[in-house]
Formats: C-alpha cells, structure tokens, sequence
C-alpha cells in the first residue's frame, strides 16, 4: 500500500536493515514519546501540536485502505470436494496457521464467505450446485481452483468431470494433485496482492465482465436498464480503446 | 438449502406457541425415542386394526382436522396435559408406514413448486429437511434428505453421486501399471490400501510372488496410513460435536505421518509407493530412524488425546447411547471394519485371511460391545495403538532383500543395465510403451482398510489393460445402515453418528 507521509518520517527504524541507531536518533524518538503523552493528555498546543499531528498521520484514499484491510482479512468458505479438502483443512492446522494471513476464519455459509476455494474434483452432478453456492457469496467475491482437478480435470480426462473454469470465474488456480499446504497459503497470498493492488484486477478484467459488479445505484440495486447503460459504456470504451491500439 | 414443508394452517390453531409448546414438544420426542427402540417388540401387533384412518386411502386427508382416535392433532397439548402416553403409543406403531406413505407422496413432490403442497393431517407434524450436499458436517459432497418430527429424525435417505469421476472407467483405458495413481484417489484417505487392493489382484493375476522386504514396506506404509486415517476422522469427528482443539493435536501428528510418506516417496498424498510386483523404491537413509522415532513418541499422542475426550462430559454423553446397531442388523448391510468391531464381531481381514505377510506380526484387534458411537471411537483408538505395534515389529523385523520383483514381464529394470543389456532395454521399452500383459481371468483382493473391507475386483481379457477394475468400497457399503442408525435418534446425534460411520464421499462415489 502506497503511503503518503507529511513531513519527515520517523527517525527510529526507518533506516533499513544494519543501520545503528545514534544517541541523537535515540534522544529524537525519546522526544516523540514524551510528545506523544503530552497529545493525549491535551497538554501539547500551538506548533507542538501542529508538528506532532504531521508526524503521525499517514493519509490515504479510503478504497486503498478499504481493499488493505479486505486484502487481509479473507474468509474462505468451508467447502471441501475431494482429497484437496484433506488439505485445505491442514492450513488451519499448527504447522501452516493460516491465521497469520487473516484467513482462518472458515465460514459455513457463503453468505458470510469472501473466498470460495474449490478443493477437489467437480463432478457434472457436482458444478450446478457450486455454481449456485458462488452465487450466492456476496460481493466482492473471490474463487481458487485449488488442485489439478478443478483447474483443469487433472488425471481424470473423462465424462465425469468438468474444470471449474467452465462454470465459474476463478481468480488464482493452484497446481499440485494435491497441492501442498504451502501452494495454497502461496495461492491466498497471491489473492491478497491482486485484492490489495487492485480489486479490479480479479476475474472481471480476465473474463472481460466489467459493468456485472453489484453495486448499489440510486435508491437500491442498479436496476436492469442501468447495468445495461453500463456494460453498453463499457464496451464502448474497450472499442474505442482496441480503436487507439490499432 | 434447507426446504421446509409449510405446516397446515388449522394445525398452528391449537399449539401454544410459548415455551410450553417447546417443553411438550421435548417431552414428546423422548416418549417417542423410547417407543422407536421398543419397536422391535410392538411391530408384532401392529396388524390390531388400531391403525389410523389415513391408511385406507393413502391420500391427503385435509379436510379431516380432528382425528380423534390417533389424537395426532393434539400431540402437544395431549403430551403436556399428561394424556400423552396412550396417544403417543399409537402413534409410534404406525410410524414405519406413515413414514413410508410420506416417502411416497414426498417423491411424487417436486421440491421447487411444493411451497404450495399441504401436508396430510397425520403428516403434519413431519418436515423433511436437505443437508447437503454442501455442508461442514457431511464430510464431503453428501445430501441427506431428513424427514424430522420435532427433534427426532424418522427418515433419511442418503443421496450420492456428487463425486462421481468415473475412476473405474478411467482405469479400463490406461495399462495396468497406470492405472494405479486413478485408482489411488478413490477414497482420498486411504491412498496405499487403494493401491495394495489393486496391486494385490493384478499380482493374484500374474501369479507373481512379492518379495519379503516389500511386502514389510507395504505393511509399515498401510498402518501409518491407517493412522493417518483414524487421525483425521478423530479430528473432524470432534470438530463436528464441538471439540476444536482435537483436530489441532490430531493434524500435528498427520504431518508427521506425511512428512514419512514424503520422505520415502516424494509425495504428502497419493504416493504412488506401491506397485505391482513390490514398492517403488526401497526407504531412504535415515527413514527408519524417523519412523522409530515416531512410533515410540505416537503412545503417548494417543494418550494425551484419550486424556482430552475419554473423560470429557459433552464428548461422552454427545457419543455414549447414539447411533448404535445390533451385530447382526450391521451385518445384514454387509457392514466391515470398525463399525462391526464395535459392535463385538472380531472380524479383521488381517488376521481372518492374512496378505502381505500380516500374519508375521503380533497384534490384537480391539472390539467394542454395544457398537454405539462410543465404542466406534474406543474401537478407532485402540487400532491406532495395534498399527503402532505392528509398525514397530514390521521396522525392527525388516529382512533384506529386494523390494521389487525380478520378473522383467512385470518390473523396470534397473537403470545401470540399460547402458550395457539390450534385453534390458527392450524390456523397459515393452513395459514403458505397451505396458505389461497380464493372463485373462478374474480376481477379487479383499484387505482391511481403514474403513473396513476394502476389495478390488480386476478382470483381465489378456491385452495390456485392465477390461475392468471395480472396487467394493467400505464406506459405500457401511453407509447403507445409516438409516438404521439414525431413525428415532435425534438430529444432533444424527451429525455425530454420520462422522463417526467415516465416510469418504472420493470412495462412495469413485
């Protein structure tokens, strides 16, 4: 995340790996505490204040913050198909604790999910039914192939199973049959930077469905006619666009 | 997902709806918990014409609000009022037909207009509810359709298929020795059993003689799977009667398991380490240190899990009395494994018909009495315990020799001889290329899997694949009593009773 400092960034820490910090640097930061009690006793004013308050604010645009925070706190959905569920439960287990990165919050129900990881094979009775199960996962949502059979039918090249690209859009697919814990923590993190750069830059720009975002227009839900207005302005862009490239 | 049946608006008249109704609805649901296991004993006289008058026709009964002599309309109120007793007894003889009437015109239903449907007056204390076949607590991508009165389940019907990926088929199209990894993910937990099931009857086939020192590898690989096994259905298990921290303990010691596994093949999952004629390599430097180390140090992992649930209330009074199934009922199913142990039935195809030199080794297979969920977690414990034995034998008793057999029809050769024999080198290219040619016949290879019988059934028609592989899948068939287990329990046991049958959708389906 980009961050934007007023003035001159603390002194202490900021030097980089090996700096020695000097009894200035040392004496400068001691100051800084006693400021920074002085602030929430209300005892500091006039330049004191106006210097301590540029030193410890940091600004941002809100959709910057808002996608950092979301980038951090994934929920994925307990949802398990085949033997990549066996793995995907070991992230949650003490060797890969994945609660470092702010996931381990398995929820039961997509309503409450942000990620749905498809671990295992989907079969044909199978896809309808997650298809349905990603419906209904609130925006912004986000999906993982986890495994060689729901990326791309893995060994199984047969009637029964069908890639989960097929029916759905995924964000990150995750090789290995099945993947270790270690490639699927690797694939989440990957969704973290594409959620926390850009939340554009998911499966809308890939599958080129801009203008299909849920967003709330005026007074409710975009109405049909809106969306439509929408992806027609959209489209045109990318025309005009394709138009400027050639 | 759950799809209700709207209650007939003439029977919301009469129930109060405060917290008696609650209290004479749980009333009434352990009168008729009792009444289930005493059926046995009432289904005898059932033919006493005391039936009630919806089992003339069959049909809907709307207009018919008070029934009179099966006082199903004033269950709750009866229930309360003291006068329940009688009522309730009626009521319970007829639950098997009743149930099946409602199975009847449920499966006439079509679940998406039937908001619509008015229950019948005797059906209307019934609600059929979907689990699945996404949700936590059905291990996997399995649908039960449950018919509940109350609390109590009265019906439920396993739906499967979800995770059908036509692995048997797959299996016709590649050679023999391809075909392994396929089938290896079938049930997804139990990968060297799938493997050895197989191999065991394409070598039953072959007429091929394993060598001793694999057929030790093989055993020290299918106890720890074994163990991994049981570790993770003791994990999930407790997770879904609300242990959490189980699951924690039980996965540390799993990576430890797959750390061996990965050790001596390359793989977490889905090794591959066991092929026809042998294994695929012999262990590493260092592998049975490892291994000796975990054996001694997993005794006491069991006991520190046994010190967690044995003594926990919730944990016994959630597993002690539920889901239990006479011997012989379980048997009519054709159930195997650790559901039949507990039930008292000292049946183990380790030591009933010994393979892969099991009958080399000393152990005791633990067996419960009663065969409630209880016992099946006692059993599962206790068998964790006996593959430790049988691991620590098998590492400290390993012969030398070979791990793979020296027939060149069967098995690569090795790589030194490729540079300098060109027999060697035709054999490698036939087996690469065409794969091995196996003689026709049938064969059918039962072991003890973790979940019980697991048996691979090959027929061959002589040409290089495999004309087709079934596999007789413990789960599959263990889950056929489920019904039996469940009906008049009620629903929260239904979940424990579920996790603890350990079913494995990747085996049911295939």
């Amino acid at each position: 995340m980009e961050v934007i400092r007023n003035g001159k960034a603390g002194v202490a820490g900021t030097g980089g790996a090996g700096t020695q910090l000097t009894q200035a640097d040392k004496e400068s930061f001691r100051a800084r505490q006693l400021r920074a009690r002085d602030l929430l006793r209300g005892e500091l004013e006039g330049d004191d204040l106006e210097q301590q308050v540029r030193d410890s604010i940091v600004t941002t645009t809100l959709d910057k913050a808002s996608s950092w925070a979301q980038g951090n706190s994934i929920f994925p959905l307990t949802f398990g198909l085949a033997c990549c569920s066996i793995e995907m439960i070991s992230l949650v287990g003490s060797r890969m604790d994945i609660s470092r990165f702010g996931s381990e919050a398995l929820r039961g129900t997509p309503r409450q999910a942000d990620l749905i990881i498809l671990a295992g094979r989907v079969s044909m009775k199978m896809a309808p039914v997650v298809r349905r199960i990603y419906d209904q996962m609130l925006e912004p949502k986000y999906a993982i192939a986890m495994g060689a059979c729901a990326s791309s039918m893995g060994v199984f090249n047969n009637y029964a199973v069908v890639p989960a690209d097929k029916f759905m859009p995924v964000d990150v697919h995750i090789p290995g049959c099945p993947p270790r814990p270690e490639s699927v923590v690797y694939g989440i993190l990957k969704l973290r930077k594409m959620i926390q750069d850009d939340p554009t830059m998911a499966w809308r720009d890939r599958y080129r469905a801009h203008g299909t975002e849920e967003t709330r227009g005026q007074g409710g839900f975009m109405s049909l006619d809106e969306l439509e207005t929408r992806a027609a302005q959209v489209a045109e862009r990318e025309a005009q666009e394709a138009q400027a490239r050639a | 997902m759950t799809e209700e049946r709207p209650k007939d608006e003439e029977r919301d008249g009469p129930v109060p709806e405060d917290g008696s109704a609650a209290a004479a609805t749980r009333e009434h649901d352990m009168d008729a918990t009792t009444g289930e296991r005493e059926r046995g004993a009432r289904i005898a006289d059932e033919t006493s014409g005391t039936t009630p008058q919806g089992d003339t026709s069959g049909q809907p009964n709307e207009g018919d609000a008070h029934p009179g002599t099966t006082g199903t309309g004033q269950d709750p109120e009866a229930a309360s009022g003291g006068g329940a007793p009688t009522a309730l007894k009626e009521r319970d003889e007829d639950w098997e037909e009743l149930t099946k009437r409602y199975r009847a015109s449920e499966a006439s239903i079509d679940f998406s207009t039937q908001l619509g449907a008015v229950a019948t007056q005797d059906e209307a204390e019934l609600l059929t509810i979907n689990m699945g076949p996404h949700h936590p607590a059905t291990h996997g991508v399995l649908r039960l359709l449950t018919t509940l009165e109350g609390e109590v389940v009265r019906d439920v019907k396993p739906i499967i298929g979800y995770l059908h990926t036509g692995i048997e088929k797959t299996a016709e199209d590649k050679a023999y020795w391809k075909a392994i990894p396929v089938v290896e993910r079938m049930d997804y937990l139990a990968y060297y059993f799938n493997a050895q099931a197989y191999c065991g009857a394409v070598e039953d086939l072959l007429d091929l003689d394993v060598p001793k020192r694999a057929q030790y590898l093989r055993v020290i690989h299918l106890e720890l799977n074994r163990i991994m096994s049981h570790l993770v259905w003791l994990g999930t298990t407790a997770l879904d009667i609300g242990a959490m921290s189980i699951l924690w303990y039980a996965f540390r010691e799993r990576e430890t398991i797959l750390d061996l596994f990965e050790y001596s093949s390359g793989q977490r999952m889905h090794t591959r380490f066991i092929q026809i004629g042998g294994v695929a390599d012999d262990i590493p430097a260092g592998w049975a240190d490892k291994l000796l180390r975990f054996v001694e140090e997993m005794p006491r992992r069991l006991d520190q899990y046994e010190a967690m649930l044995s003594k926990n209330e919730i944990f016994l009074q959630r597993m002690k009395d539920t889901g239990a199934v006479s011997a012989e009922k379980l048997q009519e199913w054709g159930v195997t494994g650790p559901l039949l142990r507990a039930a008292g039935v000292p049946w183990d195809l380790r030591k009933a018909t010994p393979y892969s030199s099991y009958d080399d080794f000393d152990f005791k297979i633990p067996v419960g009495t009663t065969g409630d969920n209880y016992d099946r977690y006692a059993v599962r414990i206790g068998e964790m315990r006996e593959s430790v034995k049988i691991i620590h034998q098998a590492i400290e008793g390993l012969p030398e020799g070979p791990v793979m057999t020296g027939d060149r029809k069967v098995a690569l050769p090795p790589r030194h001889e490729l540079a300098t024999s060109m027999e060697a080198l035709i054999h490698h290219f036939k087996l690469v290329t065409e794969g091995m040619r196996v003689p026709e016949g049938e064969s059918y290879y039962p072991i003890e899997g973790p979940r019980g019988e697991l048996g691979c059934f090959v027929r061959s028609d002589g040409s290089s694949k495999p004309a087709r592989v079934h596999m007789r899948d413990p789960s599959f068939i263990n889950l056929q009593a489920y019904g039996d287990m469940v009906r008049g329990g009620y629903i929260a046991d239904m979940i424990a009773t579920l996790a603890c049958i350990d079913p494995l959708l990747g085996g049911i389906d295939r």
